[in-house]
């Protein structure tokens, strides 16, 4: 599977989690898990593009996709992704364990929305538990995110199987 | 926690998946994985083996057949969430769809996976009921198809068969009156009761093994809901009748 643009050889148990997968066997830590449910959303990585749960995934089933991480967004060094920029700008994190999930899944919801109305944000954060900020702050830096989001990238993350 | 052991399969054609169905003892079908890992993480299913019809081609189209619409094993729901087609044939399908958990799993969780785990609490199966709609199940032994009134039997139980595939969901066309309303805790979450109405059928779903159909003029009649930590039995009967009210205002 390629993990953040680069090739890596199929994990050998299959009951691996892809969590797991991306934390103890290629080191990207960035991925966090809470719940192992699909409740808290901090798993959320992007799959082709798509945001979806890390841990409700076989490491097996990610063989021939394209995962994104964190880590991926952007290259060392270069500058933050508009939406890390965002959290950044607005404060949308305090203890940061779920800041990884809620990224990832504020990218796949400007995807779809580049210009989200309140509701969308509402409900495009609701599958993602943070226990620090009260939301107000992530639900700011969603907006801002949009602000900060050059036009070109907006095409990225169509999900798998779109009708 | 983590997934118990298990023997992975990904079979590349729906026959091979069924003959795998057919030979294997203890096989479970994994199709989204958003019901039935969190199951396996939990380790409250123990599969020997694990069929993953993931890697199967042509098995996600979307398309309209005898006045409806069928949605084949691999459709995700946040496809049909965003089907132009799906909204004008199915409207009550493409709304009740956005109520199902949250857009990251719907990128992964399928429609035919929804009514094969048959949650009691979950839309479609309802919606599946409200329009009376049909499954195709398919096995080495041939095709076979279910009506949903003979489809869901108990909590999480259908009357397919261990070697049985559920390779489409038909539901017919909705352009009449329709509603669903639920009411859940939190957005996303398992609705505590909710009711689906197409025209003058009524649908009920969360507080019965299965989703139940209701006279709209007494839809609490014979019902005996659970009540749990999040709704007592009388608050989910209370929910019934506002949501059946509310079904049938909109």
């Amino acid at each position: 599977m390629r993990v953040n643009s680069v090739d890596h050889p199929a994990p050998v148990d299959s009951r691996r989690l892809l969590s797991d997968h991306l934390r103890h066997d290629l080191g990207l830590t960035g991925t966090h898990v809470g719940c192992e449910h699909g409740v808290c959303g901090c798993c959320t990585v992007l799959l082709d593009g798509a945001p979806v749960r890390s841990c409700l995934m076989l490491a097996v089933q990610a063989e021939g996709h394209e995962v994104t991480t964190v880590e991926g967004l952007t290259r060392d060094g270069a500058a933050l992704h508009p939406v890390q920029q965002a959290f950044h700008e607005c404060h949308a994190l305090q203890c940061g364990f779920c800041t990884p999930g809620f990224v990832m899944s504020v990218v796949g919801l400007l995807a779809q929305h580049p210009n989200p109305t309140a509701q969308e944000i509402e409900e495009g954060i609701a599958g993602n538990l943070c226990r620090c900020t009260g939301y107000a702050s992530i639900r700011r830096a969603v907006t801002r995110a949009a602000e900060l989001s050059p036009l070109p990238s907006r095409g990225e993350g169509q999900g798998e199987g779109r009708g | 926690m983590k997934p118990p052991p298990f023997e992975y399969h990904a079979p590349v054609t729906v026959d091979d998946a069924c003959s795998l169905l057919a030979e294997l003892e203890d096989a479970k079908v994994l199709a989204g994985g958003q019901s039935l890992v969190p199951l396996l993480n939990f380790r409250l299913a123990r599969p020997r083996h694990l069929v993953d019809i993931n890697r199967i081609t042509g098995l996600d189209r979307i398309y309209q057949r005898d006045g409806g619409v069928a949605m084949q094993a691999l459709v995700r729901q946040a496809a049909v969430e965003d089907s132009d087609m799906v909204s004008r044939v199915c409207p009550l399908l493409s709304e009740a769809v956005r109520l199902v958990a949250h857009r990251v799993i719907r990128n992964r969780g399928t429609v035919c996976g929804s009514l094969a785990h048959a949650d009691p609490a979950s839309e479609l199966p309802a919606v599946l009921l409200a329009l009376d709609g049909h499954v195709i199940a398919r096995s080495t032994r041939g095709d076979r198809s279910i009506p949903v009134a003979e489809l869901f039997t108990s909590v999480m139980e259908t009357t397919l068969a261990p070697d049985e595939l559920l390779v489409e969901a038909w539901f017919p066309e909705s352009k009449g009156k329709h509603a669903i309303v639920e009411e859940s805790r939190r957005h996303g979450d398992f609705a505590l009761a909710g009711a689906v109405r197409y025209e003058d059928r009524l649908a009920l779903f969360g507080v019965a093994a299965t989703p139940v159909l209701a006279d709209p003029r007494d839809p609490t009649r014979g019902l005996q809901p659970g009540g749990d930590l999040e709704a007592s039995a009388d608050f989910r009967l209370h929910l019934v009748r506002v949501l059946s009210e509310r079904a049938f205002a909109a």
